[in-house]
């Protein structure tokens, strides 16, 4: 009887695996070419164009009422936040200044889109490093904000509410109380949330010190929002360029300099109580007014380039319009803060494991259709 | 030692979490958002402003009031309004005018903005809070919006 001896010198040999585009854990079709070495992982490609729609080029077929509706699709989870910057880019171009009351109330529904994708991050971010239960906490919370949203707007994720020139309707009579109502339960739910994860050891173990960017790798690699912001990188657009009526509200910009996945966590905890305080600010003087400018009913910009930038949930979304002075524009381009996040993954997963590269992926916060537009 | 004291905090943490949950394990009823949906149909109630689908009300005689006009066409980003008009003469006043001989509207295609109902200039359609659309046959979704033989109502101008 023959013997086999099996000769294993323990090589260690590099080797492709994709992680996706049907992933759990990449939140969207994104396809993830992972080289690995056992499970340290040597490099990350990002693959692309799985929901990629044509957007931008859809843009230079529509006039400028219809493009707003579009941008719904890109960053389905700040939609709002996305149609003011369209809205606010045309309304620049034709100098047309908004009635306090349009301001106002755009910015109350832009922080309660901020609490809104917020919430669903930090659900789906405790879902990413095996805790369930956050996943139906958190969709609990924004369920009231999509009952805000649907009774004011008509729909609960694609709103569709701005409108160049102001707002398409009135907000609700039941508007103030809803999201007042809003505000006191979610006061007493934010606290649950540090206790069931924030202070879990098992959680601080799989996130600190895990996927560090530093400040100049975060400006470099065009980093904003919160994932720029853990980093000590302060770049909040509503700060520094204030639009809409953030000039009138007083908020600290959440910083970390930890740079490491659970300050990126912080900073979205943080953020959701600083846009609780900016709420309460405005909610108890709506100024009374009109809520839209009359407008042509074909917009025709001037002619020339026009760009506005303000804050999403994930960070900086530049809106980039060039006109050649008639109905539709020449090209439009999006700024998606999602892309340049996503352009740091390799960055900061290298050196890791590929549960590591999980919980840095889930604290970008990536969208999908917004990278891919 | 730093072996016992990690073994006790992650205990602490634990359940100090499950202090959490343990509390809405013993109250979740009072707090459940959730909805028995295919059961409560009959007194489930969507918000008034709720985005279901585009409907053109008709009056007892009849009669709606949509001119025609295609406004609502214009404004719709994907097509999913067509008016099929022609000229008639109007029977008060004698003139010839324009009226609809089918407003159709493809479900399938429509993206629920809202902008032809923002556009219409007689409030000839509005949002019906349906949304239940499924069909086995997307040629289903195809409606015609004016009901046959509706009129417009007297009066109405664009």
């Amino acid at each position: 009887m023959e013997t086999t001896v099996v000769k294993s010198n323990f090589k260690s040999e590099e080797y492709f695996i994709n992680m996706g585009p049907q992933h759990p854990a990449t939140h969207g079709v994104l396809r993830l070419l992972l080289t690995i070495d056992g499970e340290i992982i040597k490099r990350v490609e990002p693959d692309l164009g799985y929901i990629h729609r044509s957007i931008e080029k859809m843009c230079e077929r529509d006039s400028y009422q219809q493009i707003v509706h579009l941008t719904d699709r890109m960053d389905y989870l700040s939609s709002h936040i996305n149609n003011e910057a369209v809205c606010l880019t045309v309304e620049n171009a034709l100098q047309l200044e908004m009635p306090e009351r349009v301001k106002v109330i755009r910015t109350i529904l832009s922080e309660l889109t901020r609490i809104a994708s917020h919430t669903l991050w930090w659900g789906v971010m405790g879902m990413d490093v095996g805790a369930l239960t956050t996943y139906f906490y958190g969709f609990r919370d924004r369920e009231l904000i999509n009952d805000i949203f649907e009774e004011t707007c008509g729909a609960r994720l694609t709103m569709n509410y701005n409108i160049p020139g102001g707002l398409m309707f009135d907000i609700h009579p039941n508007f103030v109380k809803r999201t007042k109502d809003f505000i006191t339960h979610f006061k007493t739910k934010l606290p649950e949330y540090d206790t069931l994860l924030t202070g879990n050891v098992i959680f601080q173990k799989r996130t600190k010190g895990v996927g560090i960017l530093t400040k100049e790798d975060a400006i470099s690699f065009g980093a904003s929002g919160p994932v720029g912001r853990a980093s000590g990188y302060s770049c909040d657009v509503r700060k520094h360029h204030p639009y809409s009526a953030y000039d009138r509200v007083t908020f600290n910009e959440a910083l970390k300099t930890e740079g490491d996945t659970f300050a990126r966590y912080q900073v979205r905890i943080q953020e959701m109580w600083e846009s609780i305080s900016i709420i309460e600010q405005l909610i108890d003087n709506i100024p009374e007014g009109d809520v839209q400018v009359a407008t042509n009913a074909v917009i025709k910009l001037p002619k020339g380039e026009y760009y506005q930038k303000v804050e999403t949930a994930r960070g900086e979304l530049g809106v980039y319009v060039i006109s050649t002075g008639t109905k539709n524009p020449y090209r439009v381009k999006f700024r998606s803060p999602g892309f340049s996040n996503l352009s740091l993954l390799n960055h900061i997963a290298v050196g890791g494991k590929i549960g590591d590269l999980v919980a840095s992926m889930a604290t970008l916060d990536l969208v999908i259709p917004d990278i891919d537009r | 030692m730093s072996y016992f004291s990690n073994i006790y905090n992650g205990i602490k943490t634990l359940l100090t979490g499950m202090s959490v949950t343990g509390k809405y394990f013993l109250t979740s009823r009072k707090g459940a958002i959730t909805q028995q949906y295919p059961d409560n149909r009959d007194t489930l109630k969507m918000f008034e402003r709720f985005r279901g689908e585009v409907v053109m009300p008709h009056d007892e005689n009849n009669e709606h009031q949509c001119t025609g006009c295609q406004k609502c066409e214009l404004a719709c980003p994907n097509g999913s309004i067509e008016i099929i008009w022609d000229r008639g003469i109007d029977e008060t006043t004698g003139k010839k005018k324009k009226f609809i001989d089918k407003h159709i509207y493809h479900l399938g295609l429509c993206t629920m903005c809202g902008l032809c109902i923002e556009a219409c200039p007689t409030d000839a359609i509005v949002w019906a809070p349906n949304f239940e659309n499924s069909t086995y046959d997307r040629t289903q979704l195809t409606k015609v919006l004016n009901r046959p033989d509706s009129k417009v109502k007297a009066g109405i101008e664009d």
